[in-house]
């Protein structure tokens, strides 16, 4: 089989899915994974969970170990770079230039780097702001909550949710601001993000939505967020959840599309490049699952399954590619999947609501969105995204094969 | 080969039991129930499992 030198680049659930898929693709050559985080994969998700849920050990090897993946034992030999970032890539040449100042060269590269946590960029003191994409990020916001009184969460998607109802059930007081008219409403449309939200507020969460903020307050540390339409809150912890930015400043000079992510084919092939894939969250690829139309526009999707989905099918098509054989032969078409916990919420969706320009209530009763509810959502008539909330696990199955239309593959 | 699940991290959700149906399933009570022990062949399916876990909560022995 293949043995040219493979380099990953990004040490994190798509790299480490990367490196078990190419061996699992038969790549028994050397692979290195170079990550600029200081830490072996680790899952996210819990950050803005678990993590939260017992602020007082902020010891971060002892973190690491409770979210820290299994590796294979296929990826025993594989080198992990840790705190390592590669700074530039020359693909016609093949070489890398790391931090350190050392160069890699490379017979097959995948591009597995993210994305990252995005910053509000607007006046005021620095200290006492935080954001929750990394583990470090989530143990300087633990060690944070201690002296905290209270808290205000900007941006009310997942992770500004998540992050916001974990600390309520801490017993500190959540504001959440955030520009759209509610919650989720860009993912799951105005009546779920509003019966979302309802729900959250009876819990006692505050919501102020509508509004952005113009400035933070306060000498050296914030003390308060400045609202647009002039109000001031009173913040002594301030988490910013508002997007990330791509990660692919290293990939810059070679001619690719990198305008969201690294545009890639249906077999995630980065365009412009030879034996080049990309995954997980940066890779921005068609999804025939979606239809003609809308499966034909390439898009990123920022689950936590299409690290694995797309690992597995980038790895064979390096695989094929360094080998000079044809790679897979039917059509990548991976459901889209994704989860979030909410106080006594658990979310479960499979395709991509946000496609959605209609949505059906299936079963249950937005008021009372704890007893159970299925919504479905469609887009020119065909259905485009399931969204489960407190089903029973047993009945997912059904829910993701229904969604798991003729032209799925899997 | 050996199935093991950490039951303080799986919080059921299930995903190992679309995976790979041999192994795990969903009782009426929304709890995993899974066999200790399954027939090499469906490797595959049981490493997707554990892959698919949200909490990483399975573990697969020799
Ligand atoms: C707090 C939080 C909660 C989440 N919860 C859920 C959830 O409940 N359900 C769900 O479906 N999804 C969730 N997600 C999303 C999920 O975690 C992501 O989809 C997943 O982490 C994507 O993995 P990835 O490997 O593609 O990218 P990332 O996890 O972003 O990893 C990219 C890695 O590459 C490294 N890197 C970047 N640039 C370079 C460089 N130049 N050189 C070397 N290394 C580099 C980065 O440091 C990083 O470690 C959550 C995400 C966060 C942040
Ligand atoms: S996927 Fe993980 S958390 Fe869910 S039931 Fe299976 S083992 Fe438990």
């Amino acid at each position: 089989m293949s043995t040219g030198h493979v380099v990953v680049v990004g040490g994190s659930l798509g790299g480490l899915r990367a490196a078990e898929q190419l061996r699992a693709a038969g790549h028994d050559g050397p692979v290195t994974v170079v990550g600029e985080e200081p830490w072996l994969p680790y899952n996210r998700p819990p950050l803005s969970k678990e993590v939260l849920a017992d602020p007082g050990d902020h010891d971060p090897a002892r973190l690491h170990a409770g979210i820290a993946f299994r590796r294979r034992a296929s990826v025993e030999d594989v080198e992990f770079r840790v705190g390592r970032r590669v700074v530039s890539a020359d693909l016609a040449r093949r070489a890398l230039a790391l931090d350190d100042g050392t160069a890699l060269t490379y017979d097959g590269l995948v591009v597995a780097t993210g994305l990252r946590a995005r910053r509000l960029a607007v006046p005021g003191p620095t200290e006492g702001r935080h954001v929750v994409r990394t583990l470090d990020d989530a143990c300087a916001l633990r060690a944070a909550i201690a002296d905290a009184s209270q808290v205000v969460v900007v941006g009310a998607g997942f992770v500004g949710c998540e992050t916001a109802a974990s600390l309520h059930t801490l017993g500190l007081p959540v504001t959440v601001v955030h520009p759209e008219a509610v919650a989720f409403e860009p993912a799951l449309g105005r009546e779920v993000g509003a019966a979302i939200q309802r729900h959250l507020e009876a819990a006692g969460i505050t919501f102020v939505s509508g509004v952005g903020v113009a400035a933070y307050a306060g000498v050296g540390a914030v003390a308060g967020v400045l609202l647009d339409d002039g109000r001031t809150l009173e913040a002594s912890l301030v988490v910013e959840a508002v997007g990330s930015a791509c990660n692919t400043e290293w990939l810059e000079g070679n001619g690719l599309d990198l305008s969201d992510g690294v545009l890639t084919d249906n077999d995630l092939r980065v365009v412009g490049a030879q034996r080049v894939v990309a995954v997980g969250d940066v890779s921005r690829f068609p999804n025939p699952l979606f239809g003609p139309d809308l499966g034909a526009r390439p898009r990123r999707v920022e689950h936590w399954s299409m690290p694995t989905d797309t690992a597995k099918r980038a790895a064979a098509t390096l695989v094929a590619d360094l080998a000079g054989t044809p790679g897979p032969d039917t059509p990548f078409a991976p459901t889209p999947s994704f989860w979030s916990d909410l106080l006594d919420l658990r979310l479960q969706a499979y395709g991509s609501p946000a496609l959605g320009s209609e949505l059906r209530l299936e079963e249950g009763d937005l008021a009372r969105l704890g007893d159970g509810a299925v919504v479905t959502y469609h887009h020119d008539g065909a259905l485009v995204g399931v969204l489960a909330v407190n089903i029973p696990p047993a009945r997912l199955r059904a829910l993701r094969d229904r969604f798991a239309a003729p032209v799925a593959v899997h | 080969m050996k199935i093991t699940v950490d039951m303080a991290k799986c919080e059921d959700h299930g995903q190992c039991a679309i995976a790979a149906p041999v192994a795990f399933r969903m009782n009426d009570d929304g709890k995993l129930e899974h066999d200790g022990e399954v027939d090499d062949a469906y490797l595959d399916e049981v490493e997707e499992a554990a892959d698919v876990c949200p909490v990483q909560a399975i573990l697969i022995g020799a």
